[in-house]
């Protein structure tokens, strides 16, 4: 019998350290750190970003969370979804739609559905008044 | 109003070009330059995705790029036109007078290129291509996003500015 835990099935990829940072403020909410797992599109091309994402959907990924919707890392994750359909692809990540994500039940499909709607909800602007005293 | 930026980038179109240099430049068409994807609808539905509503693509093969080279030149409204490999600008360079800089903004790594930038890794083959082509007497420089500094050729061929 294997004690190992599993790994992941949620992956954020990001510009930059954008992922790995994202991750740390999810961790320092909910304290779990297995709840994602983090990839850089630093110094790859398009085609090297996307050869990270396929081996880590080889290796149980279901769904791709990716910062930019006209970035490399959305291109990349969509191009390997191609030939891997059953894996969701949510672009626009943010920090509430990721805690609404790790909240969730693990119904993968549903759970990134139910995630973007709290992202959604979750933008505001808020505009001061001045105090009537 | 001439193309803004003939640019090398092999990530194509992604946040640097449409956000990074579309906005200063306010940027209303890209010229795709990419036989592959110039034949793929599936490809060209992809980098759509990724582009403001009201900026144009054209997505061209080499051939076509060549042809319509001088319409795109004279549209009124600012543009860039992107490669995403050298070899594509060389000939680019080659068979169109007009086309005298080039910005390199993106040669990621790749076994057998060695890095001369943070965002700049070329093969001897590619150092020659692009030496080949300023001895043309094409203006070639590194910049990938507006505000990082303009790196002549020389110097990124010399190994003087990994940044």
């Amino acid at each position: 019998m294997s004690d190992a835990t599993p790994r992941p099935t949620a992956l954020v990829i990001g510009h930059r350290d954008f992922a790995a940072g994202i991750i740390s403020a999810v961790t320092a909410i909910t304290g779990r750190e297995d709840l994602f797992r983090t990839v850089s599109n630093y110094g790859l091309d398009t085609r090297g970003i996307e050869a990270l994402l396929r081996e880590a959907i080889a290796d149980g990924v279901t769904v791709i969370f990716s910062d930019l919707p006209a970035g490399s890392t959305t291109m990349a994750a969509r191009r390997a979804q191609r030939d891997f359909p059953e894996v969701t692809v949510v672009t626009g990540v943010s920090l509430p739609l990721l805690l609404d994500y790790a909240f969730a039940a693990p119904d993968a499909v549903h759970a990134a559905d139910a995630a973007v709607e709290k992202g959604r909800a979750a933008m505001m602007v808020a505009r001061g008044t001045r105090r009537a005293d | 109003m001439p193309i803004e930026l003939h640019r090398i980038d092999d990530r194509l179109i992604h946040g640097q070009v449409v956000v990074g240099w579309g906005q200063p430049l306010e940027l209303r068409f890209l010229v795709l330059v990419d036989d592959e994807v110039a034949a793929s609808e599936w490809e060209q539905e992809l980098y759509r995705m990724g582009v403001p509503p009201d900026m144009r693509v054209d997505f061209v093969s080499v051939e076509q790029a060549i042809e319509r080279y001088a319409s795109f030149a004279s549209d009124p409204k600012p543009g860039m036109l992107l490669t995403g490999d050298i070899d594509t600008m060389a000939r680019l360079c080659l068979a169109i007078p007009a086309l005298r800089r080039v910005n390199l903004g993106g040669v990621h790594h790749r076994a057998g290129r060695a890095q001369k930038l943070r965002y700049i890794f070329l093969t001897r083959g590619e150092e020659a291509e692009l030496r080949a082509m300023a001895d043309t007497g094409v203006e070639i420089s590194a910049q990938d996003v507006p505000a990082a500094r303009v790196i002549p050729l020389d110097a990124i061929l010399e190994g003087e500015a990994i940044a």
